[in-house]
């Protein structure tokens, strides 16, 4: 009877989390999936009627659309390779005994907290600039022309801020797998006489494997979706549009509604298939 | 002798350890200095490391020029009140399930999850369309709203990680000894639950402090927060250094702060306690 009680008191409990997810979820969703059916152009008509799949054919068709897939899959797969190789690499080194091992972390992991307009901007301007940037007096000091980064280099540019924003996360979670690693497995193995590089592929890697998945999924759902580092440096030109700076500019900059929506829901299933993936391992791990 | 191997690891430990981490710093601690110099020495040629005449100048003219306390009050408003909505709305939710599990408990919390997968840009418009239809484009209340929503599930996430940690025998205890729900919650779960609760707001304060797509594309001139105001500074006047550092630093300052005090929590709130 207790139970009974409580079993209804939590389900009122947990309804307000619920019905708001819920909503969130389905009313935009459903909108979205509506416009992208319909010739919609807020500033030129509005709504013109049904389209059927058009936007969805024009939207994969138009001229604009594989450059800015290309685009998406450098960036994500160029921050993915630089951050995670760099993490681990990092977390390693972390790990040994050291002196002032705390404040070590603390100026590591300090690019995380920075907000994504600000990081963008320092990089663009203090850094990248190719007259007064710290780059440019770095490349005159070995007597190189300094490189015009955002112009001329702009995808290695935005793959370098966006590596640099996420290499703290993904050093922070590998580290804390690692240090998981039972310890005297590593001195056995030492003793036994197996090198660092067999020491590292066949005891700490098969190790992080679980750790380098998540980090590998969770960065590719927030990667995909980047803005403010795009919106900020070059605003989509020089070739750095991504899949969501076009649905972006579709949607917000042209009022396309209906072709950007269509965008929107290429994304949408994109992100999804990553989300599987993220699931079936935090699922597994959850012992409700 | 071992000893001394030891040792001599360690040192070059050590150096390499600092020398990566004053590299990866090194932005942010170069953005801070030159929010020092004056706009000649900022660009000066070559750069100029330490030895300028420190001046407080630029923090004086950008909080003269630009209405900083606003942008900063709507930052304090969004990150803050998003938070305090999403503890509230979130923490019955984590108790009943961290406690009265159901066969679906698992479920839900995975669809919660799943819904903060929603890439923000597929659902742009409809947002966009909804502020405009309730007048709350450009306005705080809206942008509240939505990042505790985004929110929400790592709330909800956290707080059960947490919750499930707090052994059940205390609460059958307490209702042996005829405590109701309600006491159950007040006396005996929230003074244990308060730490878990108190890092949770930290991360979330510090991610919807951050948070960059809805803040850039719902604000204009009235609710733009800190993140908005930078942006602000994209051209031309990202071109003054000093100016540009000072602001830099006054936006990330506060949150720099309340980050490293939350490192810990940080690994396990992000991965949905995948990795612990």
């Amino acid at each position: 009877m207790a139970t009974q009680h409580s079993r209804s008191a939590a389900r009122l409990m947990m309804a307000p989390a619920v019905v708001l997810l819920l909503g969130w979820m389905l009313v935009p969703l459903t909108m979205t999936v509506y416009f992208s059916f319909k010739k919609y152009l807020p500033l030129r008509g509005g709504d013109l009627g049904w389209a059927g799949f058009d936007n969805y054919v024009r939207f994969v068709t138009s001229s604009a659309f594989w450059p800015s897939v290309m685009t998406t899959l450098i960036i994500v797969g160029g921050v993915l390779a630089i951050t995670v190789i760099l993490g681990i690499g990092l977390a390693i080194l972390l790990n040994q005994p050291m002196w002032g091992q705390g404040m070590v972390r603390i100026l590591v992991i300090a690019p995380f907290f920075v907000m994504p307009t600000v990081s963008a901007l320092v990089w663009k301007n203090m850094f990248m600039d190719p007259n007064y940037g710290l780059l440019a007096h770095l490349w005159e000091f070995f007597g190189a022309t300094p490189v015009q980064w955002l112009s001329q280099a702009s995808l290695t540019s935005i793959v370098i801020i966006v590596s640099w924003q996420w290499l703290p996360f993904a050093t922070l979670i590998l580290l804390t797998a690692i240090q998981s690693l039972d310890r005297e497995q590593l001195e056995a193995a030492e003793m036994d006489g197996a090198p660092a590089s067999k020491r590292f592929a066949f005891i700490t890697l098969p190790h992080l494997g679980r750790a380098i998945t998540v980090v590998i999924l969770i960065q590719t759902i927030f990667l995909l979706s980047i803005f403010a580092e795009i919106y900020v440096t070059t605003g989509g030109a020089f070739g750095t549009k991504t899949l969501t700076y076009l649905i972006f500019q579709r949607v917000l900059e042209s009022q396309n509604v209906g072709l950007g929506s269509a965008g929107g829901v290429y994304a949408i299933i994109l992100a999804n298939i990553v989300a599987i993936f993220l699931m079936r391992i935090v699922g597994k791990n959850l012992d409700a | 002798m071992a000893r001394n191997v030891t040792n001599k690891r360690k040192i070059i430990n050590t150096t390499a350890a600092w020398a990566v981490g004053l590299l990866i710093f090194f932005p942010i601690l170069w953005t801070i200095l030159t929010s020092f110099k004056t706009e000649a020495q900022a660009i000066a040629d070559p750069p100029i490391f330490l030895g300028f005449d420190w001046t407080l100048e630029n923090y004086k003219a950008v909080l003269e020029r630009s209405n900083y306390g606003r942008f900063l009050w709507n930052s304090i408003i969004i990150a803050g009140g998003s938070t305090i909505l999403g503890i509230i709305i979130a923490v019955p939710a984590a108790w009943s399930m961290a406690f009265v599990p159901s066969k679906r408990t698992k479920d839900i919390l995975l669809w919660m999850l799943s819904t903060k997968m929603l890439p923000a840009v597929g659902v742009l418009y409809p947002i966009y369309l909804l502020c405009i239809r309730f007048g709350i484009l450009d306005s705080k209340i809206a942008l509240v709203f939505i990042l505790m929503l985004i929110n929400l599930p790592i709330i909800v996430w956290m707080l059960y990680t947490y919750f499930k940690e707090i052994p059940g025998e205390i609460l059958e205890a307490a209702r042996m000894d005829g405590a109701s729900l309600k006491d159950e919650v007040l006396y005996v779960l929230t003074p244990m639950a308060i730490p878990g609760i108190a890092s949770t707001m930290l991360l979330n304060v510090i991610l919807a402090w951050n948070e960059a797509f809805w803040t850039l594309n719902l604000t204009a001139a009235k609710a733009a927060p800190l993140t908005a105001f930078i942006a602000s500074y994209s051209s031309p006047e990202g071109l003054f250094y000093a100016k540009l550092s000072a602001a830099s630093t006054m936006a990330i300052a506060p949150i720099l702060i309340l980050g490293w005090f939350s490192q810990k929590q940080l690994v396990s709130g992000l991965t949905f306690g995948a990795v612990k």
